[in-house]
């Protein structure tokens, strides 16, 4: 009883506060169908079968769940990018740096991969797809750890250096892939790459029509990576002094600089392994237009926030998001019930709720500890450390 | 020690010296912050013309009751009186307007604006919408004049030092036309011939009918400046008392609550090989300027060298290149004979230089890491606490555990987060970490700032300790007292150079003196 006790109060606030936000923003949301003249619960209930989590419980009945297995399929694909992406933003976090990059460091991944995937189509499958998956990591990281380089060698912040980066790699994709561009496919009207080889896909998982690939494995075993590099190992223990106290640390002899860099190319490897497997997973190739609509790195901030940095908060979160995005979709909503135009916009919209009240509740943290500060004799501690995030799973 | 009878003969506007009618009463102030009671129905009262000293620990609730007094916090129970009449404050506005002004020990002031548009800010004479400029001169030159605080009224705030800065400081209190005026920790940074020129400066504050309400530490202050002396101890005051008659040891029980020992007894050192040299060391400060001015100096095992100097004379120059975290221009430090200069802080604590650094919260230990991992940030690269790059956590616990019972850590485990120790319990585990293994050289910089009586007491037995285990120890202190209680030899550091070497018989005058460069008077 008191080792559940004790582990509510370490771990409930950080459970109960993303949840309550949840809520709040569905809630918000649901007034914002009935002024549209929807019946919010209706449409939510649509928006939840559209999601086929529906598929995972028993009392379904079957005539429903090969419906619902197609519906999870989707949301699954749409959630493992998130979560590598989610990790692009938490594994800085924790060096208190805020990447902005997911989304850069995710196209880079895609060019990576489609440049290794679109050659060699003879190689051997296992060989074609981990040297394809290599490239997408590696330029991921090499894209976050020019960030990295930035900062610690003239101070650059990181969040308008990933921002800036973010632009050079979109213009620079769009560049290689439109017409005339030097990684353009083989039909010269079409700006859009080359297919990827069958060697280098990732192979199906589950389903035929647009199946879950093995990407959703490479997502699980990131989390699991991230949680035991940031808490198991001494690379992670160096980020995580350098994120709490940068002065401390570098009085402790941990090199400060050098984490920085390591920390952004880390996440800039999880970004780019999402681009791997949008393109090796269920896309094959990238369509020029689709670069700088894609929004994949910036949902992948709110992700992390929301799923305050760790491991099994991000993979909650992402699900959240993903189903989201596939719930309102034309393909999975009933549009009977509510026209998934506007519920595109509602996803939208809860959305951007969440990520207001994930900053409003940052700021009243923020308030609540400098209250707390001047309640003592002590001498303020520096605050270096973001606010939250600093749990351990 | 006179109660202010003498400074010539009395002006119109002075009011008759100490009367009995207390001028501010406080009655029964409790503030709770949860289930912490920071002040338990405390009485305080001053009355016009006297100092009524306000002495405490850490956390003993000092702070908390003058900002109750001024405004910043709102009591759960109790009232405030002014002559006699009930106080509401609500912000700092309503205490300067009933007539309260605090300076605060870091001073609030605006750099690039003049000392006198400092003390007229807010209150401001106008000629229409416009500032009159010459007219607040006029009142700010009268002010200073009659209360003897010499300012330059046209000098700007960033280009006048510590002790001006206080100055003016008091001269804004008095120009909102404060009776009471709080001063926090007002010696924390002067020194000593600059302390005793603020003390002319409450005296005479004291003859013309300001109470003042002197909040500090340092007993023997408390003796020489207060009238009466209230003591805080866990939020009660425990003690009010006039100041003839104490002692600094009474003082010092009643604030502690126990029986504590003020002076460090140790045997004579036996001084052995140089364990750390240091020649012709030059080393610039974060602006390229050099702070470090061809430095030469050794400490040898099994002794304690304190270096006295005012802050800024090249002091934190000094310890960060000897620490490894800034590379000096040219000189040498080597260690037991081996050269580390320059190769970084990880190279400095294996060559074996431990390092209680000045600001332990910025520097000393990262307060959102439990005191397990903050004890393993030089170690957990080795063996046992981790192998190859697998860190165990439940082995840095074990050794955590061992630390923290050998240095007396209380209200610590090791999955405790450091920030939730007092000041003086995570002093005791950056000690721990930093002498821990085979340091031979341990850097104390400001070992004891902002620890309480007890805490200080431990930290300097420790020290003691450390050095008859036969470690160097280079102690660099702004506190004078602290210097010459602990050191074995002391040197004089003044512009980046040491100016004079003593034994530990140096006598405070002589080196407060060599500390402000030798003879020429300090500045104000």
């Amino acid at each position: 009883m008191t080792r559940v006790r004790a582990w509510l109060r370490a771990h409930g606030p950080g459970i109960l506060l993303p949840v309550a936000t949840t809520v709040l923003a569905f809630l918000i949301g649901g007034l914002v169908v009935l002024l549209t003249g929807h019946d919010p619960i209706a449409a939510y209930r649509a928006i939840w079968n559209g999601t086929g989590i529906t598929y995972l419980f028993p009392w379904t009945p079957a005539e429903d769940k090969t419906f619902a297995a197609l519906n999870l399929q989707q949301t699954l694909l749409i959630t493992t990018p998130l979560v590598l992406t989610a990790l692009a933003v938490a594994f800085p976090y924790r060096c208190g740096m805020f990447n902005i990059g997911g989304q850069g460091q995710y196209t880079v991944g895609i060019v990576g991969a489609i440049w290794v995937g679109t050659r060699w189509p003879h190689m051997s499958k296992p060989a074609h797809l981990f040297l394809a998956l290599a490239a997408a990591a590696a330029a991921g990281a090499i894209w976050g750890g020019i960030a990295g380089v930035l900062k610690a060698v003239s101070g650059a912040h990181e969040v308008i250096s990933t921002i800036m980066l973010n632009w050079i790699a979109i213009y620079g994709a769009q560049w290689l892939f439109e017409l005339g561009g030097p990684m353009q496919g083989s039909q010269p009207d079409v700006p859009q790459s080359s297919e990827v080889a069958s060697s280098a896909r990732l192979p199906a998982i589950w389903g035929t029509l647009q199946p879950l690939h093995a990407g959703f494995y490479l997502a699980i075993a990131a989390l699991v990576v991230y949680y035991v590099l940031i808490n198991r190992t001494t690379f992670g223990f160096g980020v995580r002094a350098v994120g709490l106290n940068a002065d401390a640390a570098r009085a402790s002899g941990i090199p400060v600089a050098r984490n920085y860099v390591a920390a952004l190319a880390v996440g800039g490897a999880f970004a780019g392994l999402a681009g791997a497997c949008d393109v090796l997973g269920w896309e094959f190739h990238i369509v020029t237009n689709d670069i700088a609509a894609s929004q994949i790195g910036f949902i992948g901030i709110a992700v992390a926030l929301l799923g305050r940095n760790t491991a099994t908060g991000i993979a909650f979160s992402a699900l959240l998001f993903g189903g989201l995005q596939v719930g309102t979709s034309t393909r999975s909503l009933d549009p009977s019930v509510f026209p998934p135009e506007l519920a595109g916009n509602l996803a939208i919209i809860i959305q951007g709720l969440i990520i207001l009240f994930i900053g409003a509740q940052l700021l009243l943290v923020y308030i609540w500890r400098a209250r707390k500060r001047r309640h003592t004799d002590e001498p303020p501690p520096t605050v270096t450390t973001p606010p939250v995030g600093a749990g351990s799973l | 020690m006179t109660h202010g009878l003498g400074a010539g003969s009395a002006r119109p506007q002075a009011i008759p010296a100490v009367t009995d009618t207390p001028l501010l009463e406080l009655h029964g102030i409790t503030k709770r912050f949860g289930d912490l009671v920071a002040n338990d129905a405390i009485d305080l009262d001053v009355r016009p013309g006297e100092v009524h000293a306000l002495l405490g620990e850490n956390g003993a609730g000092k702070s908390t009751l003058m900002n109750v007094l001024y405004g910043l916090y709102s009591p759960d129970e109790g009232r405030i009186t002014m002559d006699g009449k009930p106080l509401r404050l609500k912000s700092p506005r309503d205490a300067i307007e009933a007539g309260i002004g605090m300076v605060h020990q870091h001073f609030m002031l605006i750099p690039v604006m003049t000392v006198t548009e400092n003390i007229v800010l807010a209150h401001e004479p106008r000629n229409g919408p416009m500032l009159d400029y010459g007219a607040a001169r006029t009142a700010v030159r009268e002010l200073s004049e009659r209360y003897g605080l010499a300012v330059s009224p046209d000098a700007r705030v960033e280009e006048i030092g510590v002790a001006q800065q206080q100055r003016v400081e008091i001269l804004k209190a008095l120009f909102r036309s404060a009776r009471v005026l709080i001063l926090d920790e007002p010696t924390a940074v002067l020194t000593p011939q600059e302390a005793g020129e603020l003390f002319e400066v409450v005296r005479s504050l004291r003859e013309r009918g300001t109470a003042i309400i002197f909040i500090t530490h340092k007993l023997n202050e408390v003796l020489e400046i207060a009238d009466r002396i209230t003591v805080l101890r866990r939020g009660k005051a425990v003690a009010t008392q006039p100041a003839a008659g104490a002692t600094e040891q009474q003082l010092a029980e009643l604030m502690v609550g126990r029986s504590v020992l003020l002076h460090v007894e140790k045997q004579p050192s036996s001084p052995g090989e140089p364990l750390l040299q240091i020649s012709d060391l030059v080393v610039r400060d974060v602006r390229g300027l050099e702070a470090v001015r061809g430095l030469s100096l050794e400490v040898r095992a099994g002794e304690i060298v304190g270096i006295a100097g005012v802050d800024g004379n090249g002091q934190t120059e000094l310890i960060e290149a000897i620490t490894g975290l800034t590379s000096p221009v040219s000189g040498r430090i080597a260690v037991a004979g081996a050269d580390i200069t320059g190769r970084g802080a990880r190279i400095a604590f294996d060559g074996g230089v431990g390092h209680i650094p000045e600001d332990r919260h910025r520097f000393g230990l990262v307060l959102d890491f439990t005191l397990s991992e903050n004890l393993a940030t030089h170690e957990y690269r080795r063996s046992p606490e981790s192998t190859a790059g697998i860190i165990w956590p439940r082995r840095m616990a074990t050794r955590a555990k061992a630390l923290l019972e050998e240095f007396d850590v209380r209200g610590g485990e090791p999955q405790t987060h450091a920030g939730a120790l007092s000041g003086g319990n995570q002093q005791k585990v950056v000690i721990a970490r930093e002498v821990s293994g085979d340091r031979r050289v341990l850097v104390a910089a400001q070992p004891t700032r902002g620890l309480d009586v007890g805490a200080i007491e431990f930290v300097h037995r420790r020290l003691v300790a450390e050095r008859d285990a036969g470690r160097a120890i280079l102690l660099v202190s702004y506190e004078l007292e602290e210097i010459l209680s602990l050191s074995d030899r002391v040197l004089v550091m003044y512009e980046g150079r040491i100016v004079a070497e003593h034994g530990p018989d140096a006598t405070e005058t002589q080196l407060g003196v060599e500390m402000t460069g030798g003879g020429r008077a300090a500045a104000g």
